[in-house]
């Protein structure tokens, strides 16, 4: 499983990553190797075997629907970067 | 010279307390003494809460006097990794992303142990998120290993370990999603704990991946691992995976022995690779547990080696889709960026993630993309169903499972972290237990040469935390290995 530069441009644009061209270059080598250690489990037959995606599943039910405290606005501001009034800023998306 | 309080473990300094032999507040000033002679050296915490803990120690010396002590642990100072939400006290999970991040409020476990009067010493190392198995990819510095300063410690949770195995501290907590509380417990001649998933909240605990991660205690004696999971071990609304079970009273039959109970040894579980000095300590352990009257019943968990492909497809799958959330917006780092929103998002995140995060966002994400899906994400979940009726089947035959926790003793800082996959496999005995959801316990069972200590670990059936630590309890009655301290 050799992974192309092209391939690791696609995943870390997905990922919102940006990495320098010796980053590209490292991780297409790592990632190529772990992927390739990671092939041993088409040897193995799943064909009828369910997926799990949580060992332990138990109901834990439903809580009453009452309304409870939370974060008040200014302690959930707190920590942002850039804020306006009770709200998060980012720049700007579209003119 | 370590001052002898340090010497002792939870529950002694709890009697101690009690009998009013030593105040809360002199207990937490021998810590954070010991914090300044030794920690320079050992490297465990990232940040360091006098005020507070000293606040916490006071306000519980008052309730001893008062006769009002909130719980036997009362007093007892601990220190938490870096990855619980403190509140108003700054928290990064190891990670630069995070720096200068104060939560608005504590994570359900904090609260619980602030809750029984736990005086709450700082923060402790940790790999970046978690992701690691030596505590070098810490966005900030790596710990050392107080046996031999030149070693890891394991990881992730290497700051808790070793800041309870340098007796800065008494106990702590730290996670496991793939071996994180156990393998650094063996590494350091402590007890580790990752209870069964569900048992423990992860309200609150910054997520690496959500199916896997679980909380416990780091501790010197399986006694004190019990109590404290006696004060987690409780039902959290805020947490849709926390259990409604009630947990039993673990120290109540703590000490009933081993006599009858039946101890699987996996024969996959002895793997190529392995330091010969971990298997024969290992082996011993098991001798010693079946002169004691346990019965020894060779398993076989026959997808063991698939185990490690399935865990390292599946973990960062699931840590590629909860770091989305480090995005420049709501906290965290934001770099400049003047080209607008996207452009910020991807700057933020390159400036903000380490070289390991990094990997495991990319490997996450491309076993989660469109054409690969089927191939990598949904073939190792079957293969995780797999690995979990494994463990079903053996554990119709036996009671719990004995083997090593870490399959070679401390290795050198640098050694492995240039090599990925070298580090991945320091985790293959601990992570199958979390891919079944299981409770896993390591104790100190030996050391290797020069003095560098080997963990025993066993596992137990799902919420069968208490006979897992009767197991524990039982091998360290028996043998001194946990009483030795390191020379710093």
């Amino acid at each position: 499983m050799k992974l192309t530069l092209q391939e690791v441009r696609h995943v870390a644009a997905l990922a919102r990553l940006s990495l320098s061209p010796e980053e590209e270059e490292r991780y297409r080598h790592q990632l190529s190797a772990i992927l390739e250690a990671m092939e041993q489990l088409k040897a193995l037959d799943t064909e009828n075997v369910l997926p799990t995606s949580h060992a332990i599943v138990e109901d834990s039910g439903l809580r009453q629907d009452v309304v409870i405290p939370s974060i008040e606005p200014a302690k959930a501001l707190a920590n942002a970067p850039d804020k306006v009034g009770t709200s998060f800023a980012v720049p700007k998306i579209i003119e | 010279m370590t001052p002898p309080v340090l010497n002792l473990s939870m529950l002694e300094l709890a009697g101690a307390l009690a009998r009013r032999e030593i105040s809360s507040v002199e207990a937490t000033r021998a810590c954070l003494n010991r914090i300044e002679a030794v920690d320079a050296r050992v490297k465990a915490f990232l940040r360091i809460d006098a005020e507070g803990a000293l606040a916490a120690a006071k306000a519980s010396d008052d309730r001893r006097r008062a006769g009002a002590a909130l719980g036997p642990l009362d007093g007892v100072p601990v220190a938490v990794k870096d990855i619980f939400l403190t509140e108003g006290v700054e928290t990064t999970a190891g990670s630069k992303i995070l720096a200068g991040f104060i939560p608005p409020y504590d994570a359900t476990v904090v609260k619980l142990l602030k809750g029984a009067g736990l005086p709450i010493l700082g923060k402790l190392n940790q790999d970046e998120f978690a992701m690691g198995s030596s505590t070098e990819s810490s966005a900030f510095f790596p710990t050392h290993n107080p046996w031999d300063l030149s070693r890891t410690p394991g990881g992730s949770s290497g700051g808790s370990a070793a800041a309870v195995a340098a007796r800065e501290i008494f106990g702590a907590l730290g996670t496991d999603t793939g071996g994180s509380i156990r393998q650094p417990a063996a590494l350091t001649n402590t007890v580790g704990l990752k209870p069964t998933y569900g048992r423990v909240s992860r309200f609150g605990v910054i997520a690496f991946a959500s199916s896997l991660d679980q909380v416990g205690p780091i501790t010197r004696s399986v006694v004190d691992a019990a109590a404290l999971l006696q004060i987690l071990a409780v039902h959290d609304p805020r947490d849709s995976t926390s259990s409604n079970a009630a947990a039993p009273d673990y120290l109540s039959e703590i000490e009933g022995g081993v006599s009858g109970m039946r101890l699987g040894v996996p024969r996959e579980y002895f793997v190529p690779g392995m330091d010969p000095q971990v298997e024969q300590a290992v082996r011993r352990a098991a001798s010693d547990l079946e002169r004691m009257g346990a019965k020894l019943v060779d398993v076989s968990l026959p997808h063991t080696r698939y185990a490690l492909a399935a865990y390292y497809l599946i973990a960062p799958a699931e840590a590629s889709a909860n770091l989305a959330r480090y995005d420049g917006v709501r906290y965290g780092l934001r770099a400049p960026a003047p080209g607008g929103l996207r452009e910020m998002y991807l700057q933020t995140r390159a400036a903000g993630f380490g070289p390991e995060v990094k990997r495991r966002i990319m490997l996450g994400t491309y076993a989660l993309s469109a054409g690969y899906y089927d191939a990598y994400y949904l073939k190792a979940q079957k293969v995780r169903t797999l690995i979990r009726e494994d463990f079903l089947r053996a554990f119709e035959k036996v009671d719990a499972i004995i083997s090593a926790t870490s399959p070679v003793a401390a290795f050198k800082l640098g050694e492995k972290v240039d090599d990925p996959l070298a580090m991945y496999l320091m985790d293959v005995l601990t992570l199958p237990c979390n891919l079944a959801g299981l409770p896993g316990l390591s104790v100190p069972c030996g050391f290797a040469a020069g003095n560098l200590p080997i963990g025993l670990q066993i596992l137990g059936r799902p919420f069968d935390e208490g006979r897992v630590l009767r197991i524990g309890r039982a091998f360290e009655r028996e043998h001194d290995f946990a009483e030795r301290a390191p020379a710093l």
